[in-house]
C-alpha cells in the first residue's frame, strides 16, 4: 500500500533558517561581549593582586602579623594594624547590623506609604552613593568633637556603620520583597499577627539576603580609608588596645572602645608613602592581605546564599 | 436559637448585602447576601473575575492586609451573631476561627511537622505532647498521615503538589476551625490529587462548614450541597446543587451551566 505524505507547498523552510542564523548571531555576539567584559575585569583584578604578592611575598610570616610596625622595615608588621581592623570591625557590625535590619524590617512591612517613607526611601539610596570622605567629614564633626568620643575605635566603628547601614538597609528590604505573597498569606490565614510573620517568617526566610549584605558591607569597610584618616585615626601604632576580654569577672571590659588605633588601609598608605623601598614591600603584603580577606569573605557571602536558596526555594 | 433559612439548614455564617471595594475604586461585590451552611459544603462557581475570590476572602478578612481595600454590609457568624467585618473585631480572631486553603499549595519553607504545627503555636501552645498528637490528628483528617509519619520532619517543598495541599488542609485543620474556606483548591493539581482532595473535602463536612470556589462546574456538581452562581460581582442564584445543575431558575445561571456563555 502507498504511504500518503503531505504534497501542501511547504512554508520557506530556507528563510524560517536564515532567520533563526540571524538571531543566533545577536546571542553569540552579546555572549563575546559580556565574556571581555568579565574578562577584562577579571584579568586586572589578578594582575593587580599578582603584583601585590609578588612584590610582597619575603612579608608572608608569622612575625609580619605579630609584630608593631617599626622604623626599620624588616622587622615592621601589622600586628597594630589587624588587631585595630578586627575591633573597628567588631564595633561596626554591633551597630549597623541590628539597626539595619530593624530599618529595613520597618520600611518594608510596617512603615506606611505616605511622603515621609518617600523622603526615608530617597535617603536611604542616596546615602549609599555618598562618597566616604563625607562620612569622614560628618563623624569628625559629630562623633569626635560633638559627642566627644575622640579619635577612637568607637568613632571609627561608628562611622563605618553609617558607610555599611544603607547597604544592609537595602539587602534586607530586597531578600524580604523575595518572600512570594501568598507564603505571608499563608501564615496570617491561620491567625498570625504582624509580629509574629515577621519574626516567624520573613525573618526566617530572608536572613541569607541579608546576611549577604552585611558580609558585602563587612568587606567594603574593611578597605575604607578616607574617612578613617579624616576622623584622625594615627599612622604610626605601637601598642595594642585594652583586650576586650578578660579572665576576671565581668569578663568583658570596654576600655578598648575609647583607644587609639589604626586599621590595615592607613599602614598600608603610611608605607607606601615612604621613599624606602624595603617599606614599599610591606605595603603591597599588607594590600594582599587586605584583598585576601575580602576576597574571603565575599566568597563566604556566595556560598552563603547559594545554601540558602537550595533549602528555601519558591 | 440557631439560625435557619430557606432551605431548612442550620446557618453557620451569611452575608448581609456585602459590598466590596478594592482600594483602587473597583467594586468587586455588589449586595451579595448569601448563607453558608452548617456541615455543608457550599460551592461558588461563575466565570473568571466575577469576584469569587473576592467573596471568599472576605470571609477571613484577607482584604485587611492591603491598605485602602473597603467593606461595606456584613458577614454574620453564628452561633455569636458576631458581625466580623465588624472594624471593632480583630481579623486575627475572625481567622482563628476560620481557615484558609489555597489556590496554589503554599506550605511554609519548614518542616512537615511545623508547617501543620504553626497555627498551633502562633496559639501559644509548646506541650510537644499536644501538638504530637493534634499534628497526627489533623494530618489523618487529610489522609496525609500515612504517607509521611516517617518523616515528619522533612521539608515540605519535597512533597508533590497534592501531597502539599493536603498538608496545607491539614495546616487548616489543626486549630479546629468552625468554617474552611478553599479557593481553587484544586486548579494547579493533577487529576488523581484533585479527586483525592474532593474526597478529602467531602470527608470534613462532618466536623465543619464549607465554602469552597471552584472553576469546574463538574467539581461543583460532584462534592457540592448548595452552589452559588455569581457574575460580575453579584449574586445570581443559590439553591440545591441539584437544582442548579438541573433546573436552574434563572436563564443565566443555565446559559453558564449549559456551556453557552463562560
Ligand atoms: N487587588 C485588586 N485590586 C483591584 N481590583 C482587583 C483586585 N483583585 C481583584 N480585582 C478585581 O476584582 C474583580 C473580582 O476578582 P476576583 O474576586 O479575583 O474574581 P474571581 O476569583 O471570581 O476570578 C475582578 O474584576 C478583578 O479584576
Ligand atoms: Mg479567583
Amino acid at each position: 500500500m502507498e504511504i500518503k505524505k503531505s504534497k501542501k507547498t511547504a512554508v520557506d523552510v530556507n528563510a524560517i533558517r536564515k532567520l533563526i542564523k540571524k538571531h543566533k548571531k545577536n546571542d553569540l555576539a552579546f555572549a563575546a561581549l559580556g565574556m571581555f567584559v568579565i574578562a577584562s575585569l577579571t584579568i586586572t583584578l589578578i594582575i593587580l593582586f599578582l603584583d601585590l604578592v609578588l612584590d610582597g611575598y619575603p612579608k608572608f610570616t608569622l612575625d609580619f602579623f605579630s609584630n608593631f610596625p617599626s622604623r626599620r622595615a624588616a622587622r615592621a608588621g601589622i600586628l597594630s594594624a589587624w588587631v585595630g581592623s578586627s575591633l573597628v570591625l567588631l564595633v561596626t557590625f554591633f551597630v549597623a547590623v541590628p539597626l539595619g535590619i530593624a530599618a529595613g524590617i520597618y520600611l518594608e512591612e510596617y512603615a506606611k506609604k505616605n511622603w515621609v517613607s518617600d523622603i526615608i526611601e530617597i535617603n536611604v539610596s542616596n546615602l549609599a552613593g555618598v562618597p566616604s570622605i563625607i562620612y569622614g567629614l560628618l563623624a569628625l564633626g559629630l562623633f569626635v568633637y560633638s559627642f566627644g568620643l575622640g579619635q577612637s575605635i568607637l568613632t571609627a566603628g561608628l562611622t563605618l556603620a553609617l558607610l555599611m547601614l544603607p547597604i544592609v538597609i537595602v539587602s534586607t528590604r530586597e531578600a524580604i520583597r523575595a518572600i512570594p505573597i501568598h507564603i505571608r498569606e499563608a501564615a496570617y490565614a491561620v491567625g498570625a499577627t504582624k509580629w509574629q510573620v515577621v519574626l516567624h517568617h520573613v525573618v526566617q526566610y530572608s536572613y541569607g539576603g541579608i546576611l549577604t549584605g552585611v558580609i558585602i558591607g563587612m568587606a567594603r569597610a574593611i578597605g575604607e580609608t578616607a574617612p578613617v584618616i579624616t576622623i584622625g585615626a594615627l599612622t604610626f601604632i605601637a601598642f595594642l588596645p585594652p583586650s576586650p576580654v578578660s579572665v576576671d569577672p565581668p569578663f568583658l571590659n570596654f576600655e578598648w572602645l575609647s583607644s587609639g588605633f589604626t586599621v590595615l588601609p592607613i599602614q598600608m598608605f603610611n608605607w607606601i608613602s615612604r621613599p624606602q623601598h624595603a617599606f614599599h614591600i610591606n605595603a603591597a603584603a599588607t594590600g594582599a592581605v587586605i584583598i585576601i580577606l575580602t576576597a574571603l569573605m565575599n566568597g563566604f557571602a556566595i556560598k552563603l546564599r547559594y545554601n540558602v536558596r537550595k533549602k528555601i526555594k519558591w | 436559637m440557631v439560625a435557619k433559612n430557606k432551605h431548612n439548614e442550620i446557618i453557620k455564617a451569611e452575608s448581609r448585602d456585602l459590598n466590596f471595594f478594592y482600594a483602587d475604586g473597583t467594586q468587586a461585590l455588589k449586595n451579595v447576601s448569601l448563607p453558608v451552611y452548617e456541615n455543608k459544603i457550599t460551592a461558588l462557581i461563575g466565570p473568571s473575575g466575577c469576584g469569587k475570590s473576592t467573596f471568599l476572602r472576605s470571609f477571613n478578612r484577607m482584604h485587611d492586609l492591603y491598605p485602602g481595600n473597603r467593606y461595606d454590609g456584613q458577614i454574620i457568624l453564628y452561633p455569636d451573631n458576631t458581625n466580623i467585618l465588624d472594624p471593632k473585631v480583630d481579623p486575627i480572631e475572625v481567622r482563628m476561627r476560620i481557615s484558609m486553603v489555597f489556590q496554589k499549595p503554599n506550605p511554609f519553607p519548614k518542616s512537615i511537622y511545623e508547617n501543620v504545627a504553626y497555627g498551633l503555636r502562633v496559639r501559644g501552645e509548646s506541650n510537644a505532647r499536644v501538638l504530637d498528637e493534634k499534628i497526627e490528628e489533623a494530618l489523618k483528617g487529610a489522609s496525609l498521615w500515612d504517607e509521611v509519619k516517617d518523616r515528619l520532619q522533612d521539608l515540605a517543598f519535597n512533597l508533590s503538589g497534592g501531597q502539599q495541599q493536603r498538608l496545607c488542609i491539614a495546616r487548616a485543620l489543626a486549630t479546629d476551625p468552625e468554617i474552611m474556606l478553599f479557593d481553587e483548591p484544586t486548579s494547579a493539581l493533577d487529576p488523581i490529587a484533585t479527586v483525592n482532595i474532593e474526597e478529602l473535602m467531602s470527608s470534613l463536612k462532618d466536623k465543619l462548614s464549607i465554602l469552597i470556589v471552584t472553576h469546574n462546574m463538574q467539581q461543583a456538581a460532584r462534592i457540592s450541597d448548595y452552589t452559588a452562581y455569581m457574575y460580575l460581582g453579584e449574586l445570581v442564584e443559590h439553591d440545591k446543587t441539584g437544582t442548579i445543575f438541573t433546573k436552574p431558575s434563572k436563564k443565566e445561571t443555565e446559559d453558564y451551566i449549559t456551556g453557552k456563555f463562560g
